[in-house]
């Protein structure tokens, strides 16, 4: 039976983790490659890594980070972060990603989706969809609206129609964030979860709000969704991936130990 | 030395690294003379089968894998690359390369998981083997390893070469073959410490029979 993974996520900016991330005898690493080891090592089921920097520049020193990090670890991982073109998606994929994520660049060309489905398959995209609370309207009819620019910009799009229509045009997985959550640490936003996991039939990701383990079960079961994306919970040494797993085996969900 | 054979089907760098990793000499290659040299053959592949098997066709590569392989030379086929192994695949509807008895079949959406909602396809993520058959592959495993699955279509090979068995809505066969030459959905470059002992083991055989 399929596990439900937990999957890391880090935010890179020129090369370096945007924060430290604290490990074991509090060991605090802000190089992505060998936080990226030690998350491998520790069993995490996959690996995202975001890319904050905008400059040409800093596109080419992440790549160089893609690459070590293809070296150094044997699960899967994805990138996103600005990338708007086919070509930006080979690059990244070439280094050594299974997977990338689109996000604002498919709002503005949902072509996009089908164009990367099309040259890499949908196993290898991956929507990234930012949603934000709204009040039912006949343009919102779910009551979430899609933002994009890291939840500053509202784009008027219903979250479920979106995530339909990326499932439609290719996509092989959708990473769910709720802004609203984002930070909080108070659990996953489960409604939102739940609603697009149960209307789509690819995988969904939860991400935004994890502040315990116990909310990353209620993501998994309650909120359908096939997988959970970990930041604060993980890097501040607070919670291993192994007690987090060892929690979630305990509630009776299939995960992956070592 | 082991060959990755090179047809333009996505992971071969992946497999490299993963080899480099286990300090295994490897080459990405399509040379006749390289793959003749080789001890063994790493057959790997993502994407479509239909593409796949026009690239091996284009390239003579298709032939000299069926000589090599029916010379003894040993193959472990991994995802697609397992999949081409059989006769035929219901993607894009295409005969394949028939070095084993058997086709690929598509997941069907009717498909329940085990609370009752249908299963999401592709199958992506990580997931047990039943390993039903012996085999120095997967020697130092335990059965409670994972691997690395990413595919919306599964191999339905002759009875008799079953070796390994999968859930996702069904009990699908994900390892077959017979030895010397071992088929993989899973990807064990991706599949972290197991996968890398069965690339480990497929090369300790290699050399063995060399």
């Amino acid at each position: 039976m399929l596990s439900k993974r937990v999957i890391p996520c880090l935010d890179v900016r020129n090369g370096l983790l945007t924060k430290g991330v604290k490990f074991q005898q509090n060991l605090d690493l802000g190089d992505p490659v060998e936080a990226a080891r030690r998350y491998y090592e520790e069993g995490a089921d996959e690996i995202v890594f975001y890319d904050i920097t905008a400059s040409a520049e800093g596109r080419g020193i992440f790549l160089g980070v893609v690459e070590r990090v293809a070296e150094a670890i044997f699960i899967p991982f994805s990138v996103g972060g600005g990338l708007s073109s086919v070509t930006h998606m080979r690059d990244v994929l070439l280094a050594g990603a299974e997977k990338i994520s689109i996000n604002s660049a498919a709002v503005k060309d949902p072509w996009l989706i089908a164009k990367g489905a099309e040259a890499f398959g949908s196993q290898a995209i991956v929507l990234g969809l930012d949603a934000k609370k709204v009040p039912v309207s006949a343009s919102i009819p779910c009551g979430y609206e899609v933002v994009i620019n890291g939840g500053r910009t509202p784009v008027g799009l219903d979250v479920l129609a979106w995530a339909r229509k990326a499932e439609e045009l290719g996509a092989g997985e959708i990473c769910l964030n709720s802004i609203d959550a984002d930070g909080t640490l108070d659990g996953y936003e489960i409604n939102l979860t739940s609603l697009i996991a149960g209307s789509v039939g690819i995988p969904v990701i939860a991400s935004g709000g994890a502040g315990r383990p116990e909310h990353l079960h209620e993501a998994l079961s309650r909120g359908q969704a096939s997988a959970v994306l970990v930041a604060s919970i993980v890097h501040y040494n607070q919670y291993p991936i192994k007690t987090i797993k060892d929690y979630l085996a305990s509630k009776g969900l299939p995960v992956r130990r070592l | 030395m082991l060959a990755i054979i090179d047809y333009q089907a996505g992971n071969q760098t992946s497999v490299k690294r993963a080899l480099d990793h286990l300090q295994i000499e490897s080459e990405v290659t399509s040379s006749p003379e390289a793959l003749e040299r080789a001890d063994g053959l790493i057959f790997p592949g993502v994407g479509a089968a239909g593409q796949a098997m026009k690239a091996l066709r284009e390239g003579g590569l298709a032939e000299r894998i069926k000589t090599l392989t029916k010379a003894g030379r040993p193959l472990l086929g991994i995802c697609l690359g397992c999949q081409i192994m059989l006769d035929r695949s219901e993607e894009n509807e295409t005969e394949t390369l028939g070095l084993l008895p058997g086709e690929n079949l598509r997941f069907r959406k009717e498909l329940e998981d085990c609370d009752g909602r249908p299963v999401r396809i592709p199958h992506m993520g990580w997931n047990t083997v039943k390993f039903i058959k012996k085999s120095p592959l997967w020697a130092g495993l335990q059965p409670s390893d994972q691997f690395y699955f990413v595919h919306g279509y599964y191999p339905s090979p002759a009875k008799e070469l079953v070796m390994g068995l999968t859930w996702h809505g069904l009990e699908f066969c994900s390892v077959f073959g017979r030895e010397g030459l071992w088929a993989l959905q899973f990807h064990p470059e991706k599949s972290g410490p197991p996968g890398l002992t069965i690339l480990k083991n497929f090369d300790d055989y290699c050399r063995e029979v060399k």
